[in-house]
């Protein structure tokens, strides 16, 4: 790698930092710089950095990575309940606890590939879901969901600060982990996660993963033994899940199995592919896209709809309502899915591949030609 | 042993269910080489069909109701019953045997569309592609539905004459308390007759055999002159039908939600899976094991011993074959096993 490079990287690195510190003023006239939506942004942008580490780099589509966020939530939420509403100490046994997981479930789940190795994380992930949801249920509280009460016991806690009234909110050393505090603390965590991911497609494990997508059998008639690089991108790919899942439960501390149903392991592979599978910035992108219409669409109604025709003539304007109205508010899920269809068909690469495409566009001279996905 | 043999019973249904859905799935795979995850929400239109026919078939008018004499009531009336008198009512009442008629034609061209709109765009991408293209046609539908017909559960009764239980247990010499509900009966002879079909059209007719050669060597078949593609159309277009037929039939047992279609594809996936890919006697044997299995494992003696067993026993599983012998129980040696 030359010089030339590593500056490169570092100034993607700054501006990525610069982009995700200033996102509250930049996202504010598109109405997304409310706290509990940025801190989504971040949290899901982590989610699906560390996804696209296994999927984008090695091909292996997991389709059970929910399994990791819901138990970083749930190591978390026990965490403040048992020991101190410090994040520290949540945060981290969420990331090692689910970084376990994806040992064992990875250990086992990479013996396949292909379509198999899809399916065995599918079937880990109902299990443990179904699991959670019933005989778990001492520790995971069921369909209620594990909630803090004001009589747990918070044993380190108790040791050094006096017991006020009502429950504590989850804490940084005193710092509130809700609002904008909340936001910038996962911001943070957003920034180190991409740095990683920055780091570890530059590095050698990164290049071998991807020699992994393009031919796992000339990888192995090379002499690599290919199954513990594919664990350990695993792994880090769970424990980034891990980590999101922790900060869920930071920034509003419950935990429920539902984290941990299949089509929330599917909401991740749509962001990661919407934005652009293989790339840094695309998963990124795609997890901010897809929450950001999440919360906007969801939340138009019928008369929302109709303020905004308005200006039409009433007839247009009633037809035009009839015609959006299903795919807003409780059906947004129609318009998520009929966007990731589309996407899949005609932009396989994401937004970023989009991007990449209309740039080429406009620069003159230039043909268009497919770039290289892998750098962003 | 009456509960062993009812839980029996309890599982051949079930697996009737499933040995429906993965046999599309593995006919679908089999012959245009596409892992389908929009399969189930195929029989959740089936299943949608029914729940329409029996309200089309429902559809009232206001009059006014004669047995309420002191202030002005009014009932709705099906037009069927002010038409026809006791003929519309049974025609009201047989909904679910009806809706059969619409769904073979409207599953046919629900799988004819599909096919040719979205899935043959994608024979040459990678299957991580056809999943994750097929997963968000899964969710456009199933939206489509929540969108239509609402969040709940919709009941759909069997016909009155069927509505109760047999007393099947004297039919076997055992007790007379042993009963099941007919419709359940129906249900597991019904999808032994689909899948009796599926098999005599595959074994017996010249179509079947040139599906059964493509399957095997498509290139070949290709350049014997014969358009194999078409075919393969068609057999997806059949595997939706079956699907679609799984779903209206198992209304009466299980009321539609919008849902109901992932929920079966996982485990129809899982069953494939077991039986082995590409296999279509696996895909029917597997079926009914897991179902057989997933009843036993419900009883609660077994859960007694092994809590939560009921919720896993079925991806345990699965795990257990796609590691020891991951072309599956009944799959072709060399698919799918690298």
């Amino acid at each position: 790698m030359g010089k030339s490079n590593v500056a490169k990287d570092f100034m993607l690195l700054i501006m990525f930092t610069a982009a995700v510190l200033t996102a509250p003023i930049w996202l504010a006239p598109i109405g997304a710089n409310y706290p509990d939506l940025l801190q989504k942004f971040a949290i899901y942008g982590i989610f699906a950095i560390g996804f696209n580490i296994l999927f984008g780099l090695t091909g292996y589509l997991s389709f059970g990575h929910a399994v990791f966020l819901g138990v970083g939530s749930y190591a978390t939420v026990w965490s403040f309940k048992l020991l101190t509403m410090n994040v520290i100490p949540g945060i981290l046994f969420g990331v090692i606890l689910a970084g376990v997981f994806a040992v064992a479930i990875g250990y086992v789940s990479l013996r396949r590939s292909g379509i198999y190795f899809s399916i065995l994380t599918l079937a880990f992930a109902q299990m443990s879901y179904n699991l959670a949801y019933s005989v778990l249920t001492p520790i995971t509280n069921g369909e209620t969901g594990l909630q803090l009460k004001i009589n747990d016991p918070r044993y380190l806690d108790g040791m050094f600060i006096e017991a006020g009234a009502g429950i504590p909110s989850t804490n940084l050393f005193g710092i509130k982990m809700s609002g904008y505090s909340g936001f910038y603390f996962c911001a943070a965590m957003l920034i180190i996660c991409f740095w990683i991911s920055l780091k570890i497609f530059r590095s050698p494990f990164g290049v071998t993963l991807r020699g992994i997508k393009s031919n796992q059998n000339r990888m192995k008639y090379t002499g690599f033994n290919t199954r513990p690089y594919l664990l350990a991108a695993f792994v880090i790919s769970g424990m980034y899940a891990g980590l999101a899942g922790s900060l869920l439960a930071v920034t509003d501390p419950l935990a429920g199995a539902e984290r941990m149903q299949w089509t929330a392991s599917g909401e991740v592979v749509l962001m990661t592919i919407l934005g652009g599978l293989g790339t840094l910035l695309g998963p990124v992108i795609g997890a901010g896209v897809i929450k950001y219409f999440e919360n906007i669409f969801s939340s138009i109604g019928e008369n929302k709809l109709q303020e905004m025709f308005s200006g039409f003539p009433e007839g247009v304007s009633n037809v035009l309502t009839h015609i959006v109205s299903p795919f807003v508010g409780s059906g947004w899920h129609l318009t998520l899915g009929l966007m990731f269809v589309l996407i899949i068909i005609f932009l396989p690469g994401g937004i970023i591949s989009g991007f990449d495409k209309l740039m080429n566009m406009f620069k003159p001279g230039s043909k268009l030609k497919p770039r290289k996905t892998e750098d962003s | 042993m009456d509960a062993i043999f009812l839980q029996i019973l309890n599982g051949l249904d079930k697996g009737g269910a499933y040995a429906l859905i993965a046999l599309g799935l593995t006919l679908v795979f089999g012959t245009l080489g596409v892992v389908n995850f929009a399969h189930g929400a195929l029989f959740m239109v089936g299943a949608f069909c029914a729940v329409s026919v029996q309200a089309l078939l429902k559809t009232s008018e206001r009059v006014r109701d004669e047995s309420i004499t002191f202030f002005e009531a009014y009932k709705e009336v099906p037009y069927l019953e002010t038409w026809w008198g006791e003929t519309g009512t049974m025609i009201i009442d047989w909904a679910v045997p009806i809706s059969l008629l619409l769904v073979i034609p409207f599953m046919l061209l629900v799988g004819l569309s599909m096919e040719r709109g979205l899935i043959r765009h994608f024979y040459k991408r990678p299957h991580a592609d056809q999943i994750l293209v097929t997963f968000g046609l899964a969710i456009v539908i199933q939206e489509i539905i929540k969108a239509n017909f609402g969040a709940n559960p919709i009941p759909v009764p069997a016909p009155d004459i069927v509505a109760g239980s047999a007393q099947i247990g004297s039919w076997f010499g055992l007790s007379d308390n042993v009963v099941y509900p007919w419709w359940r009966i129906i249900y597991l002879i019904f999808s032994l007759t689909i899948i009796a079909a599926v098999f005599a059209f595959l074994q017996l007719t010249t179509f079947g055999m040139v599906v059964r050669a493509g399957m095997h060597n498509r290139e070949m078949v290709g350049l014997l002159g014969i358009n194999i593609q078409k075919k393969f159309t068609i057999i997806f277009a059949l595997g939706a039908v079956v699907a679609g037929l799984a779903g209206a039939m198992y209304t009466p047992i299980l009321p539609p939600d919008y849902h109901m279609g992932m929920d079966f594809l996982v485990l129809s996936f899982v069953v494939v899976v077991v039986g082995g890919m590409g296999s279509l006697g696996g895909a029917v044997a597997a079926g009914f094991l897991l179902g057989l299995l997933q009843s036993f494992a419900s009883m609660n003696e077994v859960k007694s011993i092994l809590p939560g067993i009921d919720q896993i026993i079925i991806y345990l599983v699965a795990i257990l074959i796609i590691l020891l012998r991951p072309r599956g129980l009944f799959g072709r040696e060399g698919v799918m096993e690298d």
